[in-house]
């Protein structure tokens, strides 16, 4: 294999010829390997090309041509575009791919999540699980030919669903009368639950003696009912002592089939679901979308609407991470006080929310081209009061309050998260990744809207510790208080969208992939369009999700208390890393 | 309630114990007790779990309700607050928790997703609707329901305590089999209610295909 030399145009099939061919298919982009090459390539594109970030890993259901895909999207953490390949595998059981875990370990949980929704089994993948449902359960939910229980047509809007002016439930349709569906024949007195060996079998065992004293492992379970967890999300740890030695998430247990639901809605209706994924930050995930469906549509978003956005998306961080400051505090015992401060700034944030979409949380606010409705009368002064005089004093105080706050300090202060080396292994983006010392920020590496107008820096912190996870917030905030002093000043007059509204949208043939920095990382949308209403494949790479495959190596070696604070600066939220 | 109610039963009170003695019935002190200190239980299943925690904070502050004590373990907790997507992966733990609360328990379905399914209905790992397994006392419509309305909708779950009887209770009635005791559901090759094995059965067998 010639050593391939990067160059502005980057020809992967002349530097691996055999091996490598350009995708041809209208409105597709990158490259299709070879299984059988696909490690050695892809070695390749890590060590020679510089691609050390793979961000988001998933797979495609191509039915109507008997074809499986695999779609990987590469980034460098120095910057750039994004470098798309794919692998293509017929459509036939068993269906298998090589897994990249060897070369990028961040890919580990995305390749689970293909196996259990798609059915493709990664070979030498270290640990292949169902990761979302659970074991035992009855096919692979997000091929093309699975249908659920309520399933009703292929595509929305459905025809009706007032036949002869009478409502039709979807329990009706069901023969179990509720949205279950089992194998003909199946006995449920006669099925033997899988169990969990599978989980407590991943569990490194444990067992030392000393001084002639044996020890052995306990296995803990925490949540998925437990107030440190976040939400629904379950560890199973073993420890010695109070020192974590093996640990495996558990999840799924807020699995809402964002994506089987996404590729049958239309285009525009999966807006308001996108609010639904991480809901602290409707106006983020919002935003991810539609900058993946305006480049497939290639449409120009009109001025102001960009402002509005950045306005809204930066506020929207500002919220997060006050929120995520007020629950470390919780995480660390310091129940409520610094929680309620938080609280008290998101309000408020949440009024301008509210005067302009309508909702507090599920904003619902983009479209494509543009946002819904200009900024009602007096929001924008309220915006303005908010950045230059209240927020910025307010951060002072919560900063004031905790920095120096001994207990704070002795908690945080040196007990790691993560170092730059393995986060980008790892595939962690967002707060995390900076406090390790990795200057990546969408907003400057991969720009997108209109941020390389606005003066700000990158927040980075060097020592990857929990102090450092907890201070770069609050440089964050500080930046995006800078971005929004910048934008309320510069905001244009004129229309929000570019033309009339439209109710459904032409998106042409192709597929995109659109990411933006979310207040948690990098929030990236997959979209397949086959030129239909409604999008083919329909993928969301949740920042959560992706940060939390290094759970286990960041947990080895700490107490059970600090994996409370790690998994509290990791900032997960399950809408978004179960969807 | 309001003391007057409290202590006004229909017995006329002689004028020198007037400020003294008051008089009334065990359900009326017992129900104003509980309904004084309603517990949830501290879980959030989703979206709607931020309203609930944005209720308690300062601005709409549920403890003025007297609904301020979030308890984590079931052992000690009044009222679950099913405040999110019910997925069939969660519901066994749901039926599980409830199991575990000691009556008199409530169960209030905060949101289209725990009263019905809401936008995710269709889901293939999307129960529709807490009350497919547990029985729900108060619906609160919303999507996320605002602070207000999940106060709204404790506030009718008060009203709710206050018409109730020791003696009608559903948890003290020995006949009624799943009073305070639900069957745990079983994760098969899709969610299995035990109460309906012989019902999946028939219907598995009568399936083409
Ligand atoms: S009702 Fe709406 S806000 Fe509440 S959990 Fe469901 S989707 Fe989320």
């Amino acid at each position: 294999m010639a050593t391939p030399t990067p160059t502005a145009t980057l020809d992967l099939a002349a530097c691996f010829p055999g091996a490598v061919s350009a995708d041809a298919r209208p409105g597709y982009k990158g490259w299709i390997i070879e299984k059988d090459k696909l490690v050695e390539v892809a070695t390749a594109i890590r060590d020679e090309l510089g691609y050390d970030h793979l961000t988001a890993v998933t797979g495609v259901d191509y039915l109507p041509e008997g074809k499986m895909e695999v779609v990987y999207n590469a980034f460098k953490t120095t910057g750039g575009p994004v470098l798309t390949f794919k692998v293509q595998v017929p459509r036939i059981d068993p269906v298998e791919v090589p897994s990249v875990t060897s070369v990028w370990p961040g890919a580990e949980f995305q390749e689970r999540e293909a196996w259990d929704l798609m059915g493709i089994k990664f070979t030498n993948h270290p640990d292949l699980r169902r990761i979302l449902m659970w074991e035992g359960f009855e096919g692979h939910p997000l091929r093309k030919d699975w249908k659920e229980a309520f399933y009703e047509e292929d595509a929305k809007p459905f025809k009706s669903r007032w036949p002869e002016g009478r409502h039709v439930m979807a329990e009706e349709r069901s023969p179990f009368k509720d949205n279950i569906t089992f194998p003909k024949d199946f006995d449920p007195e006669k099925w033997v639950p899988e169990g969990e060996e599978a989980l407590y079998g991943a569990l490194a065992k444990y067992q030392t003696e000393e001084d002639g004293l044996k020890t052995d492992h306990i296995v803990i379970n925490m949540g998925p009912q437990h107030p440190s967890t976040h939400g629904v999300f379950r560890v199973a740890l073993t420890v010695d002592g109070e020192t974590i030695v093996s640990l495996k998430p558990v999840m799924g247990y807020l699995h809402r089939n964002h994506d089987k639901i996404g590729e049958r809605n239309t285009f525009l209706q999966n807006m308001p679901f996108t609010d639904r994924l991480d809901y602290f930050n409707s106006m983020s995930n919002n935003f991810g979308y539609a900058v993946a469906v305006e480049k497939l549509m290639n449409i120009q978003v009109s001025e102001r609407a960009e402002y509005i956005r950045v306005i809204m998306a930066e506020l929207s961080r500002i919220q997060n991470h006050l929120v995520f400051i007020g629950m470390l505090g919780n995480d660390l015992g310091m129940m409520y006080t610094p929680a309620l401060y938080a609280f008290e700034e998101r309000e408020l944030v949440l009024d301008i929310f509210e005067a302009a979409s309508g909702s507090r949380m599920m904003c619902n606010y983009f479209r494509f081209g543009g946002v819904v409705r200009d900024l009602p009368e007096g929001v924008l002064q309220k915006i303005n009061d908010l950045v230059f005089e209240r927020l910025p004093g307010k951060v002072d105080e919560l900063d004031r309050m905790l920095t120096e706050n001994e207990v704070f300090i002795s908690r945080m202060k040196g007990v790691k998260v993560i170092d730059a080396e393995n986060a980008i292994r790892y595939s962690i983006t967002g707060p995390v990744l900076r406090a390790a010392g990795v200057p990546y920020d969408i907003r400057r590496a991969d720009p997108y809207s209109v941020y390389d107008r606005f003066d700000f820096d990158v927040a980075v912190r060097q020592n990857g510790d929990l102090m450092d996870n907890y201070l770069i917030r609050l440089d964050e905030v500080r930046q995006s208080l800078r971005i929004l002093q910048q934008a309320v000043k510069q905001i244009p007059a004129g229309p929000v969208m570019p033309g009339k509204p439209q109710y459904q949208v032409r998106v042409p043939a192709g597929e995109s992939y659109g990411r933006v920095e979310s207040p948690k990382g990098e929030l990236g949308y997959y979209v397949v369009s086959n030129g239909k209403p409604n999008p083919w494949r329909y993928h969301v790479r949740p920042p959560s999700f992706v940060n939390i495959t290094a759970l286990e190596q960041m947990c080895i070696g700490v107490k059970i208390a600090d994996f409370i604070a790690i998994l509290g600066v990791i900032d997960i939220v399950l809408g978004e890393l179960d969807r | 309630m309001e003391n007057e109610k409290l202590t006004s039963p229909g017995y006329e009170i002689p004028g020198e114990l007037k400020n003294v003695v008051e008089i009334t019935t065990l359900d009326r002190i017992y129900n104003w007790g509980r309904r004084s200190s309603v517990w949830p239980l501290m879980f959030g299943l989703a979206c709607c779990a931020i309203e609930m925690i944005a209720a308690q904070a300062a601005r709409y502050d549920m403890a003025r309700f007297g609904m301020e004590v979030m308890r984590p373990t079931p052992r000690q907790a009044d009222m679950m607050l099913v405040s999110g997507t019910v997925t069939k992966k969660m519901v066994p733990l749901i039926v599980r928790l409830y199991n575990q609360m000691p009556e008199p328990k409530y169960v209030v379905a905060m949101g289209a997703c725990a009263s019905g399914g809401g936008p995710f209905k269709e889901g293939y790992n999307v129960v529709a609707g807490i009350d497919k397994f547990l029985p729900v006392d108060v619906y609160i419509p919303g999507c996320p329901p605002t602070p207000q309305a999940l106060i709204a909708g404790m506030i009718k779950l008060q009203e709710k305590i206050d018409k109730q009887s020791l003696s009608k209770v559903r948890w003290y009635d020995k006949k009624k089999e799943d009073s305070v005791y639900v069957p745990v559901p079983v994760l098969g090759p899709d969610l299995m209610d035990p109460r309906r094995f012989a019902e999946i059965k028939a219907a598995a067998a009568a399936k083409e295909g």
